[in-house]
């Protein structure tokens, strides 16, 4: 195979690097919806019915939506090997837990609606505020741990080893910035719940839906914002020094780290990247105000761009870095140290290339045939059918 | 055998991957039976079609989303507790799980939501497609996954890269055509359609012992003994090309299976019943039927096929063939581009051995310093347990070929008895139901467990892929997944017999008046009463 020699390694390491950002920036657009829609659960549905209506806007969606995380495990593991194996070891128990929440979920939808014991559909509801909630949180824990650093380092025959005890690896990924990183994602996962439900729901839950919904946008632009100052005076940066190759082999131990005051230094040498944080705040603000008009597919739109802004940013401000050691910034994760081989990164564009618009031109139309809003009614009358 | 991280590990994988596939053989088989009948329903417009169709279609659906739920779990634990295999192979391996995620799961999972929910929002044909987008979505998962687990029997199209310390690809379509994960994938497939098949009669069978749903009953016995009955002869055709292809590539895990300890003159006989002794090296009590074994493993009556003993002496050649791979591996790395091309061919000639090295890494830190009798201990571990691998592929073997004499009966009563059982047969029929399940699990086992000790064959040891976690970490998931696995299994099953008893739901007028639209035209020239069932 010689095909691959016709795009530069480099390159081809950016661009799966700009996928690894559309495969997050995917999952959070729409099952991030899902998960937004398990967390407001209880709050804007209080009868049977009215929880079935919510159920059900995301009920004909959320195993498509779900494979987006499949396939950003997949796509890491084929593109990131490190990144694949250094993050989901290290973060193990919060894996765990988020596996766990991701297991229970499905379950949850498929099983809730088929015996009408209130208990049982009791237990179940729960299950989805608890498989919407922790995860939307502890995404964003772990977003706020990488952009810190997170404490392990390689061996010679690169053998990753994490620092300190077990259980710090758990309790210690909930230090302040990351718990204010988690509420980023949390709130904003819970606007987009909102937003999800303004457009596919009516009367009392689409009205509860608005107002959770918008005081969510306020916090997470809140949050965002505050998390940007902290990053600019609290948390230190990295940078890769001396001389290095951008098209080289893919071993940390190649390379020299050092850290340097902050991280936002990257918007003096790109300024240009404060697009992604500008889209952030204004897709919040914008989303907010939406929710208090009552407008609809705008609305949800919004509610789109403020997560694109949001993950984009931190990815854009962090480059070429993906998961910075604390301990030992020799084995920090970057974009020309983590990847797969040359021709295997080819294969696998080639192979996105073909099937990804084929992916989202039939996701685009099962969501059309299913465009309308769900109503109690709806529920009602197909009861054997739905969730 | 001392109880580690490693045990533990594997115990946990072995765990949640066997309860994955309680759940994947039936998606496989159920997702095309559904979609058959459904085209049948197409095709002739009888409502009692739809009917099945939505009733097995709910079923599979209950079935269907613990499969997925479970199968989460599986995507991403080679991160978290084989991350050194993850780093190792992550550039071949990863690249299969990943396609599967674009080509085939995104397919099936985006469909089935419209599958359950699209009845009356899309036309018969647009949701005949649905259905069999459902079905070839299962499926084509089926061989992504299968051939990234055929690589790991028979590691093709890869080589080791000394600057990166991994495995690299260098040839895409040798990973893909890989003979062992063809030959995988059919059998695996059709022993899901097989699974499927047992369990529509089983269900069906169930029926018209209690005398309900008489006429879906039959159709739906008579539709799943014919594909049952072709996918049983494929499974035991394809489970023997798979024998076929590891007496090439994977000499020792068909030796283990086979208890044969000694290089037999060819054509070696295959040992029908026996009890192999691990420590004294022999199979005692072999009944033996001669020539089978040649005949299958090589096709041939002349080629000869090695014994456990004799594997053992050239793992031995090969771990220290591996030992000057890794010598020069260490200073390959270490002057990088600088190093001397001596090495570095010294390193090309032996690094196809440099796997055999890393299996001394269990006694000592360098391998380098092993003794004469760590390197005999070493070679001694490439021999995975075998009375387990030898009962479990006998118990495996049985059940296909009952699979397949079930098949041909319920094929012959259907097609040329009028669809008439008698009683005991339909009995039979409910108690296999759980048969194809603990085959298809004992042909998980007869692989993963007969390739021990490598997780990927020849390339890297399972001692060395684990991650670097503390027991406690890996207990706590363990317990966690077998305690969460173990409610859910309650709860599906809970689920599953509740909707089987429940029965499909019938809608007598709408048949009836189908019936009596249709009932001249049925009738053809004989005028005989087509509709009715000929048992009846």
């Amino acid at each position: 195979m010689i095909l691959h020699d016709f795009m530069s390694y480099e390159l081809l390491r950016v661009i799966w690097w700009g996928l690894l950002g559309v495969l997050l920036i995917g999952f959070a657009l729409t099952d991030g919806f899902d998960m937004g829609v398990g967390a407001l659960l209880p709050f804007v549905a209080k009868t049977d019915v009215e929880r079935r209506v919510a159920i059900n806007t995301v009920g004909p969606v959320w195993e498509g939506n779900q494979v987006w995380f499949i396939l950003g495990g997949g796509a890491i593991f084929a593109a990131w090997p490190p990144l694949y194996a250094v993050s989901f070891s290290g973060f193990y128990l919060a894996m765990f837990v988020i596996l766990a929440a991701f297991i229970v979920r499905p379950v949850a939808f498929k099983y809730r609606s088929k015996r009408d014991d209130p208990r049982w559909r009791n237990t179940w509801d729960w299950a989805l505020f608890g498989s919407g909630a922790i995860p939307a949180l502890l995404f964003g824990v772990a977003v706020g741990n990488v952009i810190q650093g997170v404490p392990f380092h390689f061996t010679d025959d690169l053998h990753t080893i994490y620092e300190g005890a077990w259980y710090m690896k758990f309790i210690g990924l909930l230090d302040p910035f990351s718990l204010l990183a988690g509420v980023v994602s949390f709130a904003m996962l819970v606007m987009h719940g909102g937003a999800w439900l303004t457009l596919k729901a009516e009367g009392v839950v689409q009205a509860r839906a608005r107002a959770i919904g918008s005081i969510a946008a306020l916090v997470a632009v809140g949050a965002y914002v505050l998390a940007g100052l902290w990053m600019a005076v609290g948390i230190e940066g990295f940078r890769i020094v001396g001389d290095y190759l951008t098209n080289g082999p893919s071993n940390p131990l190649h390379f020299e780290v050092e850290r340097t005051s902050s991280w936002l230094s990257a918007y003096a040498d790109r300024p240009w990247i404060v697009v992604a944080p500008v889209l952030g705040i204004l897709g919040g603000l914008l989303t907010f105000l939406g929710l208090r008009a009552g407008r609809e597919v705008s609305t949800l739109l919004f509610s789109k761009m403020a997560i694109l802004g949001v993950i984009s940013s931190v990815g854009l401000t962090m480059f070429p870095f993906i998961m910075p050691s604390s301990s030992d910034p020799q084995s920090s994760l970057t974009v020309w140290n983590s990847s797969s081989s040359h021709l295997t990164l080819f294969i696998m564009l080639v192979v996105t290339a073909i099937f990804m618009p084929l992916i989202l031109m039939y996701t685009a139309w099962v969501y059309k045939v299913l465009w309308g809003k769900v109503t109690e009614a709806d529920v009602s009358e197909n009861s054997n059918s739905v969730y | 055998m001392e109880f580690g991280i490693v045990e533990l590990s594997r115990l946990q994988f072995a765990m949640t991957a066997l309860y994955h596939f309680l759940f994947v053989p039936l998606t496989l088989g159920l997702s095309v039976l559904v979609a058959i009948m459904e085209t049948v329903y197409v095709m002739t417009n009888r409502p009692i079609w739809r009917q099945m169709t939505k009733f097995w279609g709910m079923l599979f659906g209950i079935n269907f989303v613990l499969g997925v739920a479970t199968g989460i779990t599986m995507e991403f634990q080679f991160g978290m507790n084989w991350s050194y295999y993850s780093h190792y192979v992550g550039d071949i391996f990863g690249a299969p799980l990943a396609i599967e995620g674009l080509m085939a799961f995104f397919l099936e999972a985006t469909f089935v939501g419209l599958f359950f929910f699209g009845w009356d929002k899309l036309s018969k044909v647009a949701h005949l497609t649905v259905a069999w987008l459902v079905a070839i979505g299962s499926n084509f998962s089926a061989l992504w996954i299968l051939i990234a687990n055929g690589w790991m029997q028979n590691p093709v199209g890869a080589e080791f890269n000394p600057m990166t310390m991994r495995m690299e690809m260098t040839d895409f379509f040798e990973v893909l055509f890989n003979e062992v994960a063809q030959a995988k994938f059919v059998h695996t497939v059709s022993a899901g359609y097989v699974t499927a098949s047992v369990f529509v009669i089983g269900v069906s069978a169930w029926y018209l012992l209690k005398g309900r749903h008489s006429d879906l009953a039959r159709r739906s016995i008579t539709v799943g003994a014919a594909f049952g009955l072709a996918s049983a002869l494929s499974v035991v055709l394809l489970g023997d090309e798979s024998g076929y292809s590891a007496s090439h590539n994977q000499k020792m895990k068909l030796a283990a299976m086979e208890g044969m300890w000694e290089t037999h003159d060819a054509p070696a006989p295959f040992n029908l019943i026996g009890f192999p002794d691990q420590e004294a090296r022999e199979t005692k009590y072999a009944i033996s039927i001669p020539w089978v074994m040649g005949l299958i493993g090589t096709r041939s009556l002349t080629t000869e096929m090695p014994g456990i003993n004799d594997l053992v002496a050239d793992a031995e050649d090969r771990i220290r063939s591996g030992l000057i791979a890794y010598d020069a591996l260490l200073h390959v790395r270490e002057q990088r581009d600088a190093a001397d091309p001596a090495t570095l061919a010294t390193f090309e000639a032996h690094s196809a051995d440099l796997g055999f090295a890393f299996l001394l890494k269990k006694y000592v830190d360098n391998p380098l310093d092993a003794t004469e009798e760590q390197i005999k201990a070493a070679a001694n571990d490439t021999v995975p347990q075998v009375w387990p691998l030898f009962w479990a592929f006998r118990l495996m073997v049985g059940l296909g070929f009952g699979f397949i004499g079930t098949m041909l009966y319920f094929f012959y009563r259907a097609s040329f008895k009028g669809m008439n059982f008698p009683r005991p047969a339909l009995h039979l029929a409910v108690w296999m139901i759980p048969a194809p399940w603990l085959a298809a699990e004992l042909g998980w086992f007869v692989a993963e467990f007969g390739r021990q000790p490598w997780t990927v064959d020849g390339v890297l040891p399972t001692a060395m892929s684990v991650s670097a976690l503390s027991m406690t970490e890996v207990a706590l998931t363990l317990a966690g997944f077998v305690l969460f696995y173990t409610v859910l299994f309650i709860i599906e099953m809970g689920l599953m017999l509740k909707y089987i008893r429940k029965g499909p739901y019938q809608d007598v007028e709408e048949t009836e008046a189908w019936n009596a639209r249709h009932h001249n035209r049925l009738a053809g020239r004989k005028n005989a009463d087509a509709i009715a069932m000929p048992a009846e």
